[in-house]
């Protein structure tokens, strides 16, 4: 059984239909790309995934370890393990990042019938996932993702999938607006969470990303389709030759 | 079964002790006539064995009351209230007519009590049934009277205060918020139930946080409760008043006065917690709060901070306001005030700046959901003698949903040119971006609400005593149930 599996999936926002059509499945320990030009329907695709209000399914099916995501609020899936790292990582101001990451742990902890943990024992486990990240105490009582850079901001989402240990992560532009080191950085964050039992979908526009976190599969969304799929190596044949060349060979 | 025997025998002498302090009187008639005349303010004044001098008082309040009108000005609409029409002296519900047990409160309150954590034995004092959860608090207010009693800390019902103490009551009540002040002050003038007074003298620091709260055995002080609060040179008061619990109340108009004064290096801390009935969510019932409330800053480098939660009523007229007349005093004033479904609330400060470099500072955080109106109405105003005065004053409002109201109106008057005052004001609107963020981190929707809100309003909880603090947030969620999605 695939950890993801995504049926003819068809998505409205708006009245207007987004995603027509869609085909795909991630087995556990896999990272698959998702590539495709602006408006393809990428962000829709996530958001679809992670329950938002609005995006509205019309056809078709998800099932994440055999059950209908359809079936589940968002908050439910985070608890059993749905993760979508955000292109653009929310500010909320006034709540102090250690505040909120231990609202959601404990959230999550209690959906899923786990006793929840105290201040100091999220505090530490906090920590121990900041370090390797290079987030410092600082960062963890400012204000959630207020004032924080784009790279800061991407750093803290994955912060926050190494802290809830999802077992579907969605990585929804997580390069954009990255420089080169803090690219590498964040990356690196988000190899070290590869792990056999985990499913991973990446996101992205650019190919850069791709030669930090390297995909088993490469997925091609124009209009609302999957128009092409393909090993590692599809992403630098789009990345030469552009996404106008491919899409019309398809 | 032997507990509860105990405690209710032990009620039985408390009943004794209650007498004593004049609670509850050998009363034939429970109610005063409907309506106001000089016969009613008689028979107040008389229930409480009132010195003379407090008759008069109350009966000149009176007559000037009656040659007054209404205010209008306040954003806020309410049928036309039939002040005849109202019992102005009620003596406090007898033990029969209370509930007896929680079986017999309404479960809507008890879910509340629950989500705030409140012990049994405190909910059942706060809904009204009273028998073995008075004993609980009144055996812990008898050790605090004794620390307070060593300090020298007067802290009494004001009531108590007038008979034992007539010359600092005689000194100091009124003198800040004068019988003629306004209509509801000088209402409350003429028939005012009962209240707090307290006295830190010379030199003293309150070794504890005063709160009614302790005073319990005396909570029904009434609508037209009254508090005189004097801090004598270089001392040092926290008063907290109130609760977060909602009370169960059956007065609908309430209006009270607070009058502090701190005189040289004094400094007065006073919180409010108000949750009093909001209504249903038709906008149906409710308390009117009409309320005023005023602090003196009467001596140089003294302070007087005020910071209030203001979460319940159905309508809220309030306006906790500093005079700055000592050189070099301090005025705060922080305050968070959220309103859902029908409610309205129109409160801020006054900040008056009468000595040289004088300071205040102004925290206003309104939120507004359903169908509510939510107005900061503030003044600043710097006199010509106030050299060097200074006012920092920061209004943000937070809009849930689109059919409720914020609404900013600061006045500022500043007649000495060396003043400096500055006004921040934000509004803003918890974004369908935070929400989902938070969903999506597994954190439910109302939760979700609530982390924002607190978030929000964070400047404002910090200034509140630690352990209302975390009552205070725990409220900020329970205020706001049901007003997302």
């Amino acid at each position: 059984m695939n950890m993801l599996e995504i049926e003819d999936l068809r998505v409205t926002v708006d009245g207007k239909e987004i995603l027509k059509g869609i085909t795909l499945s991630v087995p556990a320990g896999e990272v698959h790309a998702v590539m495709g030009p602006n408006g393809s329907g990428k962000s829709t695709l996530s958001y679809t995934l992670a329950g938002r209000e609005g995006y509205e399914v019309t056809g078709g099916h998800v099932y994440y370890n055999g059950e209908d995501l359809a079936a589940l609020a968002p908050e439910e899936r985070a608890a059993k393990g749905v993760f979508l790292a955000l292109q653009y990582p929310v500010e909320i101001p006034g709540v102090a990042t250690l505040i909120f990451l231990k609202t959601a742990l404990n959230a999550q902890r209690r959906a899923r019938g786990e006793p929840e943990l105290d201040a100091l024992r999220t505090l530490k486990l906090v920590r121990e996932k900041a370090a390797a990240l290079k987030i410092g105490e600082d960062m963890l009582r400012r204000p959630l993702n207020a004032g924080f850079s784009g790279g800061e901001k991407k750093r803290m989402e994955v912060l926050q999938m190494a802290l809830f240990e999802p077992k579907l992560a969605i990585l929804d532009e997580t390069d954009s607006g990255l420089d080169i080191d803090a690219l590498k950085l964040v990356a690196e964050g988000v190899n070290a969470l590869r792990s056999p039992s985990r499913a991973m979908l990446v996101i992205t526009h650019y190919q850069r990303l791709l030669s930090y976190i390297v995909p088993d599969r490469v997925h091609v969304l124009a209009g609302g389709r999957i128009v092409k799929s393909g090993g590692a190596d599809l992403a630098l044949e789009l990345e030469q030759s552009g996404y106008e060349h491919v899409v019309e060979a398809a | 079964m032997a507990a509860v025997r105990e405690t209710t025998e032990r009620v039985a002498d408390l009943a004794g002790e209650k007498y004593k302090y004049g609670f509850v009187t050998d009363i034939e008639m429970e109610r005063a006539e409907r309506g106001l005349n000089e016969d009613v303010i008689r028979f107040i004044s008389a229930k409480k064995n009132e010195p003379e001098w407090m008759l008069e008082w109350r009966l000149e309040a009176f007559r000037r009351w009656q040659q007054m009108t209404e205010p209008n000005w306040a954003r806020v609409h309410y049928p036309r209230i039939d002040y005849q029409n109202i019992y102005y002296y009620a003596a406090p519900k007898s033990q029969k007519e209370a509930p007896k047990s929680l079986d017999e409160v309404d479960p809507k309150l008890l879910e509340t009590y629950q989500k705030l954590g409140i012990p049994l034995s405190e909910q059942k004092l706060l809904a009204g049934v009273a028998v073995d959860a008075v004993f609980d608090s009144v055996s812990v207010a008898t050790t605090f009277k004794a620390k307070l009693t060593e300090a020298g800390v007067i802290f009494c019902p004001i009531s108590e205060a007038i008979r034992d103490f007539p010359d600092l009551v005689k000194k100091y009540l009124g003198s800040v918020v004068p019988v003629t002040d306004n209509f509801f002050a000088t209402l409350n003038s003429a028939v005012f139930s009962d209240g707090t007074f307290v006295y830190v003298p010379k030199g003293v620091r309150c070794p504890m946080e005063l709160s009614t709260y302790f005073r319990i055995n005396a909570s029904e002080t009434g609508q037209f409760e009254r508090t005189l609060i004097v801090a004598d040179e270089g001392s040092y008061v926290s008063y907290l008043e109130g609760c977060t619990a909602p009370k169960r109340d059956e007065n609908q108009l309430h209006a009270a006065v607070v009058e502090l004064v701190a005189l040289e290096k004094a400094e007065i801390k006073y919180s409010t917690v108000q949750n009093w009935y909001p209504g249903d969510e038709e906008g149906r019932g409710g308390i009117y709060n009409f309320v005023t409330k005023r602090g003196d800053c009467r001596g140089r480098a003294s302070k007087i901070s005020w910071t209030q939660v203001e979460t319940g009523s159905a309508i809220t007229w309030k306006y906790p306001s500093c005079i700055l007349r000592g050189d070099d005093s301090v005025g705060e004033f922080y305050s968070i005030a959220i309103t859902n479904n029908y409610q309205q609330a129109d409160t801020g400060t006054k900040m008056i700046h009468l000595g040289k470099n004088t300071r205040s500072r102004i925290v206003s955080k309104g939120i507004s959901a359903g169908k509510a109106q939510n107005t900061y109405r503030g003044l600043v105003s710097v006199h010509p003698k106030a050299a060097n005065a200074r006012n920092h004053t920061q209004c943000d409002s937070l809009l849930i949903g689109g059919d409720c109201g914020a609404h900013t109106v600061p006045y500022i008057e500043s007649r000495n040119p060396s003043a400096k005052i500055e006004h921040e004001a934000t509004t803003s609107k918890i974004s369908d971006d935070q929400l989902f963020y938070c969903l999506q981190r597994g954190i439910p929707q109302e939760e979700a609400v609530a982390l924002i809100v607190n978030g929000f309003c964070r400047d404002v909880l910090q200034q509140l005593p630690m352990e209302f603090a975390v009552e205070a947030q725990k409220l900020v969620g329970i205020s706001l149930e049901g007003s997302v999605g």
